[in-house]
């Protein structure tokens, strides 16, 4: 390639990180997540005035479910929670419950639920809720591939995140990641509880999230362990016994085709 | 088979209802016959009713073939009685239909007016002169009083009226006396209304049909000023609002918008039926166009002023509540859920999802049950409305957790159990029916979480036909994260 289609290439490239940049007006609010190396990552946390998808295997549901409440329950600090969730999904993976919510340690109060039947209403409720700066967040669920989220309605959804500077956080399961203007992209598993002694067998929510893409950083995939007191993220808890390495934190095959993707 | 109805022409010939089939088509070889409809019947006469609307909101369905219409402070509108019950008659003899109408002072003489003669109007106090000449039959009362009326020799209204109350009350009942008086205008029995009368009412009449998208919004947007101002005037805000269409051919097309909080403002109204207008399944189909549109309130509350600008917080309430209602207005008010906290240990029953619209603040200040500090999570993220069975193949323990089982035809093998947690059915509520759940904690070899439960004790609840202890089924109730 010629050095002056590169320089003009380098140019139009500049040109869109400037256009997209200057619509950013919150783009310096960023939400500590709890874990160091993540947030490192991230440079900082967690971006608020930003869309953020998780996606997940069908069956790994409730561990994205976990996460994305999480990241939640970060980024909404004592505002409302928009839950958007498709009808179909509920039948999938159970509805999500506000008996586990509170568990989990979110305040079930500050939710507020929308069974949207299809995926084109829970979009336009979704682009709507963003668009409104008394919440704190809007999760949007939706499961299985959709041909209608592509990237027109994911730009319309960020436009509407970053101009209210409402965090969108999109769960998507039992989909493949494709290209969107989204912030972060992670892919969820289901990582093994915490080792402990024999009496305490049943430990606190684990994650195996993999940050398939991050806009203005590298990525990564890390081990993240949720804390129900504290309400963030922290890195997995360590026991002095020497336990084996439980196979989800084995690198697979289909991952490493999926971290191209987008 | 016999005659349920019939026309001005076959009456002529002397055909009457009831009278057998085939006796009728004995008197008259060409009668031409059609089943009848009962439900069809009365799915017109409420079309016809919705259409009447037009005149005035109080219209009460007088089954099988009549309809009442309470025209009370209405007629001047329409250029007065007479003007009114001409339109009125030209309309609906236009569609096709036979009509008798009549204007009087109580329901029961107008009534009685329309089985006799169609078009008049009798001034109040005129009553009993004008149904004095007719027939006892016109009052519709039962057919045994009717009969009864007629052997004592009483055939018109007018010989009935002569005699006293107390002599008519002693042979025919007091209902028929109470009857009697409310025809001759002494006292008027109340019509029930199909529907409530609204608070406010706004209507925007068009001598040319629109038809346009952006007409229609238009109207819309304007009737809601005028309705606003009216409402403001008294300090009110509307609840429940509801756009008719009336379209040239009759039908009438009523859509309806909730809101969570009392609406003060016309753009929201306007807004709010723009969203519920686009979001229609099946639009909103002007066919010839609509000759009147109108808006009315029909639950309105007193609006109370908060102080706006200083509180954040009340900024946020009022922009949440303004959200949920748009949301509700285009996918629909059940749709937009808040929860309760229910006080009760079973696991689908603990929450009740209520409408967001009228149940924020309650749920906004609901308690719940605290959680216990420094546990994992003890209530799974997401629960199943339907428990899902799985196959469990045997317990090492016979009333142990499972070593794996399969749940949507996967295997998953058991690699940490905590339970159980033992939830009994509420016996003071139940019939006996329901069974002990051993609720486990069950997390698989790829670090899936379940809390799967066995429904019913193990050799405590669960019979064969025989009697003999049998084996509970296991369902998966719920995936934490």
């Amino acid at each position: 390639m010629s050095g002056a289609r590169m320089s003009a290439l380098a140019i139009l490239r500049s040109q869109i990180e400037r256009i997209e940049t200057a619509e950013v007006v919150h783009r310096h609010d960023r939400i500590a997540l709890g874990h160091s190396e993540a947030d490192a990552a991230l440079k900082g946390g967690l971006a608020r005035a930003a869309i953020h998808e998780v996606f997940c295997e069908g069956r790994q549901g409730a561990a994205a479910t976990g996460f994305v409440t999480g990241l939640a329950g970060r980024v909404t600090a004592q505002r409302p929670l928009l839950w958007v969730r498709q009808d179909f999904s509920e039948m999938e993976t159970g509805a999500l419950s506000m008996s586990g919510l509170a568990e989990f340690g979110l305040d079930p109060r500050r939710v507020v639920m929308v069974r949207a039947a299809d995926v084109e209403s829970a979009l336009r409720t979704s682009a709507d809720a963003l668009a409104c700066d008394a919440l704190g967040a809007v999760v949007l669920e939706l499961w299985g591939e959709t041909r209608q989220f592509d990237l027109v309605a994911s730009r319309k959804l960020t436009l509407a995140a970053q101009s209210s500077g409402v965090t969108g956080l999109l769960l998507r399961m039992a989909a493949q990641p494709m290209p969107s203007t989204a912030e972060t992209r992670w892919m969820l598993r289901a990582a093994h509880s915490p080792p402990g002694p024999m009496w305490s067998v049943w430990g606190a929510p684990r994650f195996d999230a993999e940050l398939l893409r991050n806009r203005h950083g590298p990525c990564g995939r890390w081990i993240m362990e949720w804390k129900c007191d504290e309400c963030q993220f922290s890195e997995p808890s360590a026991y002095s016994q020497p336990v084996a390495a439980a196979p989800a934190h084995r690198p697979d095959p289909a991952v490493l085709q999926q971290r191209r993707a987008g | 088979m016999v005659i349920h109805a019939l026309n001005e022409v076959a009456e002529r010939l002397g055909l009457y209802i009831g009278q057998p089939l085939a006796n009728a088509r004995a008197m008259c070889p060409d009668l031409k016959v059609f089943d009848a409809d009962v439900v069809a019947d009365a799915k017109t006469l409420s079309d016809i009713a919705d259409w009447c609307d037009r005149f005035t909101p109080l219209v009460a369905l007088d089954a099988p073939h009549g309809l009442f219409l309470d025209i009370t402070g209405c007629a001047h509108l329409f250029g007065g009685e007479a003007a009114l019950l001409q339109t009125l008659v030209r309309a609906l003899a236009r569609q096709g239909f036979a009509v008798s109408a009549a204007i009087a002072g109580t329901s029961v003489c107008a009534r009685t007016l329309t089985r006799q003669a169609t078009g008049s109007i009798v001034a109040d106090g005129g009553e009993a002169a004008a149904i004095d000449r007719f027939p006892v039959s016109a009052l519709g009362a039962d057919e045994a009083i009717t009969t009864g009326l007629r052997r004592a020799g009483l055939k018109t209204i007018g010989d009935v009226a002569s005699r006293s109350a107390s002599e008519i009350t002693a042979r025919f009942g007091a209902r028929f006396s109470t009857l009697l008086a409310h025809a001759l205008g002494q006292g008027d029995a109340p019509i029930s209304p199909r529907k409530p009368l609204p608070d406010y009412i706004v209507e925007k009449r068009f001598a040319e049909p629109i038809a346009t998208d952006t007409m229609i919004a238009m109207t819309l947007s304007r009737l809601a000023d005028t309705l606003i101002a009216a409402m403001e005037k008294q300090g009110k805000g509307a609840r429940r609002l509801e756009a008719a269409f009336f379209r040239t051919d009759g039908v009438v097309r009523a859509i309806m918008v909730e809101t969570g909080r009392p609406v003060t403002r016309s753009a929201v109204v306007d807004r709010l039926f723009r969203e519920r207008l686009d979001a229609l399944a099946d639009p909103l189909d002007p066919g010839f166009g609509f000759d009147m549109v109108r808006l009315s309130a029909s639950r309105t509350e007193i609006v109370v002023q908060e102080q706006r600008d200083l509180d954040a917080h009340v900024h946020d309430s009022d922009e949440l509540a303004a959200l949920i209602d748009r949301i509700a207005a285009r996918i629909g008010g059940k749709r937009v859920v808040v929860h309760l906290p229910q006080n009760t240990h079973i696991p689908e029953q603990a929450v009740l999802a209520a409408s967001a619209q009228h149940h924020l603040t309650a749920a906004m200040q609901a308690e719940w049950p605290a959680r216990a500090e420094s546990e994992p999570p003890l209530r799974p993220l997401r629960l199943f409305d339907q428990p899902e069975p799985v196959t469990v193949p045997f317990a090492t323990v016979p009333d142990g957790p499972p070593h794996q089982f399969t749940w949507r035809r996967a295997k998953h093998a058991v690699v940490r159990v905590e339970g159980p947690e033992r939830i009994a059915m509420e016996w003071w509520r139940q019939d006996g029916k329901q069974l002990t759940r051993d609720y486990f904690r069950i997390e698989d070899a790829e670090g899936l979480r379940f809390w799967i439960f066995r429904d019913g004790l193990y050799e405590g609840e669960v019979f064969d036909a025989d009697g003999k202890p049998a084996s509970p089924n296991w369902y998966v109730h719920g995936l934490f994260a």
